[in-house]
């Protein structure tokens, strides 16, 4: 597999990309093109930004929920005490914290650096396991059913789907991770592993509000 | 380094013009696999494109003999053909499959076929998730009518309002089985727009810059960002409901702090931008077919853009227009009022720019061009009703009568399904390589106009007359007899026409004329291919001069040469200038998609019955998708000896 990793940054060195090119004769040439990009230079990222409009909008909807019930209680929590903040808080800063080895696979990435990448992809898959965790003990400090009233059934609804988000990205980062090191790998590879960082930074941005909605809307 | 690409096959590249060799590659790399497996592998988006539109209709069908039967149980007062529990699952099955199973889906079903083809490219953007899309569509559809078999159709009208569908009303799992029919349409739909919106963005030929796409296009880009920002919004109510059902959430139960009008906002703020999902694409036909039959460019490209784009934003700012009825404050509701009545203004741009088109163009009057005019005639007709709606005093007054049924199916079939039929008769010969009969099309068409206003102009005076909508019989003392019958006899004339079309096509494709690859004489880069085109699309990738380059003098500048031909590899451009960027290689053909598919399906099915579904069924998903993703050896070969790296 080395050979093949040589082969990809060894045509990155030679630079053999110029402008994009020009009609001659009636023919555009487009051999010398590169065979991927990345960014929004790549498919992969237009469905990533697509999913995260998608999901965005769920949450901000989800959040609209939140204060619409809010706003039709006398009492918030209708009857059970805010949820904790000790594991949701250090939950908060292991998920900042987690966008630092994120970054740095996404360097490796557009690097075609195939070790950095294994090494920071298998960082990130293990924090996303302790984040899981972590997730696990939030959920059983939040101090309220789903079942108990509506304050509790969006409170709920709005951890869910944020933990379906660390679930889902958790799983696509630990395949990726075992991919760089079976293979087979090409170019493209590099491209979803940069943008699977991207994505883990969507996961870790739209917690933020989501985080002062659930622990600090309760208090208010 | 040199030992590494020795290993690998040498890439066969296109000449300009390409060789009969290169065709003949071209054709075996791009085709779907032979055989059963292979059908369920199918990843072209010709094939899952057409696959979606004949679902599509196959469901228009099914709602529409639904229609038929409520229209002849109210043929006559006091009449009991059919009782009211049935009744209510006949009208919601009917609503909820023309509004989720047929309208928005047909939609991108044709998209899904038609959009490389218009754009210049060999794909569509992710062709797997295509394909998942569709087989997720379909069997939530399947699911949706194997419960109505099952007497468990949902019975509570096709927007579900709770408490009706709600955990204490809505008892068995009729409402549950509506509420995961809309998770899985909705979670196919917006799959499809991610798909639209990528392939739109970077598969352009080259110098197809923005300003020179196709108008359906535009419509398709718009209608696909308007589905990632309404889609969510009923996704959230479906699934709150079904919460509230399963595992007593609390949403919308008012004795736990819960909320009924919630619903609504949350269904209307998708059920309103929902109509222009549907009309959005309508009018992207309109601007294909107008052009053709008048013999000349449109008039206004850029004035219809934006007013796409206009019609988009103000279609989210309406939604309470249809909570009317409820207690919300009434300087709020004349906030919506205005909106309402302002989003005539963009419609109204492009019907002055088609009308211009018309007026100064030289028509030909094919079936086509029938169904495009019926829609300015219809259309209006269900726009004037609908400014009358949007007036809070004169909505309470009719409210939830046949006035409502009246207006919307003016709305929907004049701004849908006539372009739709349209849209059928046009692209028809590009699709199966046969034209469809005139003659049979023009009695489609007439019996179609005459048929429906027929059915529904009188649902208009019913309304007035205060027969309220989702009844099931009426007394013979409200005088209500005769206009129901004569809607019934409209209701019959519209089957009829149907079946004149579906002989139509199944005539056509045995015996029709042969069509070549440009029977109208259209302007747009579909027409340049073979009909039906090869699986490649085009055997050398068009350089693009102008807004119809087949009209213009120096619309096709050129091909593109140097893509591979044994190997799925496809040109991507820049954003807006359609500048050659990248080749990229695309997935081939796999099962992975529908195995994954059948997964969702018992997932989606599963959670209906236990929320534990959630857990055990979250795990064949996992793995299919993860067997869909990882890469083949060979493929990875193949790729590698394409690979340049930026």
């Amino acid at each position: 597999m080395s050979a093949v990793h040589d082969q990809v940054s060894a045509t990155r060195q030679s630079g053999a990309v110029a402008g994009a090119p020009a009609v001659e004769g009636g023919v555009l040439d487009v051999r010398t093109l590169p065979s991927f990009g990345f960014g929004p230079r790549s498919l992969m990222w237009w469905g990533t930004a697509g999913l995260m409009t998608i999901e965005g909008t769920v949450f901000a909807l989800a959040v609209v929920v939140y204060f619409y019930l809010r706003s039709h209680a006398q009492l918030w929590p209708m009857r059970s005490p805010p949820p904790e903040l000790l594991w949701g808080t250090l939950n908060t800063a292991v998920l900042i914290a987690s966008a630092w080895p994120n970054q740095l696979a996404k360097r490796a990435a557009t690097r075609l650096d195939r070790r950095g990448v294994q090494l920071w992809l298998t960082v990130c898959t293990v924090l996303g396991f302790l984040i899981l965790l972590l997730r696990g003990l939030e959920l059983t400090a939040l101090n309220v059913r789903w079942d108990a009233d509506a304050y509790g059934s969006i409170v709920w609804m709005i951890m869910l789907l944020h933990t379906t988000h660390l679930v889902t990205d958790t799983w696509d980062t630990s395949v990726l991770d075992i991919l760089f090191f079976t293979g087979p790998l090409e170019g493209k590879r590099y491209v979803d592993v940069s943008e699977n960082a991207v994505y883990w930074d969507f996961v870790v941005l739209s917690w933020l509000p989501l985080y002062a909605v659930i622990y600090f809307g309760a208090r208010g | 380094m040199t030992t590494a690409r020795a290993a690998l096959p040498a890439p066969r590249l296109n000449a300009v013009p390409p060789s009969a060799d290169d065709v003949a590659a071209l054709e075996r790399t791009w085709r779907d696999p032979p055989g059963i497996v292979g059908w369920f592998a199918a990843i072209n988006h010709k094939a899952i494109g057409k696959r979606f539109i004949v679902t599509a209709f196959c469901f228009f069908v099914a709602g529409g003999l639904l229609a038929a039967a409520m229209r002849m149980q109210l043929a006559r007062p006091d009449n009991h053909l059919i009782g009211p529990d049935l009744y209510n699952q006949i009208f919601t099955m009917h609503g909820s499959t023309m509004m989720f199973l047929f309208a928005v889906p047909v939609m991108q079903a044709m998209s899904i076929y038609l959009v490389p083809l218009m754009l210049g490219s060999r794909s569509v953007a992710f062709p797997r998730m295509n394909a998942y899309a569709y087989w997720v569509y379909l069997f939530g559809g399947l699911m949706l009518f194997v419960a109505f078999a099952l007497n468990s159709g949902p019975d509570v009208g096709w927007f579900a309002y709770p408490p009706l569908s709600g955990p204490d009303y809505g008892t068995g799992k009729r409402a549950d089985f509506w509420a995961q029919m809309i998770t899985f349409t909705e979670f196919s739909g917006l799959l499809e727009a991610v798909i639209l919106i990528s392939g739109v963005f970077k598969l352009r030929a080259p110098g197809m810059t923005l300003n020179r796409m196709p108008l359906f296009v535009w419509g398709m880009l718009v209608t696909a960002f308007m589905v990632m920002i309404a889609m969510p919004a009923v996704m959230l109510a479906s699934t709150s409901l079904i919460t509230d059902r399963l595992v007593g959430t609390h949403f919308f139960n008012p004795g736990e702090g819960g909320d009924v009008i919630l619903y609504q906002h949350m269904f209307w703020f998708f059920g309103h931008p929902e109509v222009y999902l549907i009309f959005i694409p309508a009018l992207g036909f309109m601007s294909s077919i107008i052009p053709t039959f008048a013999r000349r460019p449109i008039f206004g490209y850029s004035a219809m853009v934006l007013s796409l784009i206009a019609t988009a934003f103000l279609a989210f700012g309406l939604w309470v227009h249809h909570m009317f009825a409820t207690n919300l404050p009434e300087l709020g509701k004349s906030f919506f009022t205005a909106v309402s009545m302002m989003i005539a203004i963009p419609s109204a741009v492009q019907i002055f720019c088609w009308l211009a088109t018309l007026a100064t163009g030289k028509l030909v009057f094919k079936t086509p061009l029938l169904f495009t005019l019926a829609f300015f005639f219809v259309l209006v007709l269900g726009g004037l009703t609908g400014i009358m709606l949007a007036s809070v005093p004169l909505d309470l007054q009719v409210h939830d009568t046949y006035f409502v049924v009246a207006h919307l199916h003016y709305v929907l079939i004049g701004g849908a399904v006539f372009p739709l039929f349209g849209a059928f008769y046009y692209w028809f010969p590009k699709m199966t390589g046969r034209m469809m009969s005139e003659r049979l099309g023009k009695w489609n068409f007439w019996l179609f106009l005459i048929g429906f206003n027929v059915a529904f102009f009188p649902m208009h005076l019913l309304g007035l007359a205060g027969m309220p909508r989702r009844v099931y019989t009426y007394g013979a003392e409200m005088g209500w007899g005769n206009l129901n019958l004569l809607a019934t006899v409209g209701a019959v004339t519209i089957a009829v026409s149907v079946l004149l079309f579906i002989v139509n096509v199944w005539r056509s494709l045995r015996v029709g004329e042969v069509a070549g690859a440009d029977p109208w004489h259209a302007g747009t880069l579909e027409w340049s291919v073979a009909s039906p085109p090869p699986a490649c699309n085009f055997e050398a990738i068009p350089v693009v001069g102008g807004r119809d380059p087949l009209w213009e003098p120096e619309g096709i500048r050129g091909h593109v040469a140097g893509l591979a031909v044994d190997s799925r590899e496809v040109l991507m451009t820049t954003v807006l200038d359609a500048e050659p960027e990248t080749r990229e290689s695309f997935p081939e053909p796999t099962i992975w998609p529908f195995v994954g598919a059948v997964a969702t399906t018992v997932f989606f099915v599963g959670t209906i019955f236990t929320p534990w579904a959630v857990a055990w069924g979250s795990v064949p998903v996992a793995i299919a998708l993860t067997a869909w993703f990882w890469p083949k050896r060979h493929e990875n070969r193949a790729h590698l000896a394409l690979e340049r790296a930026p």
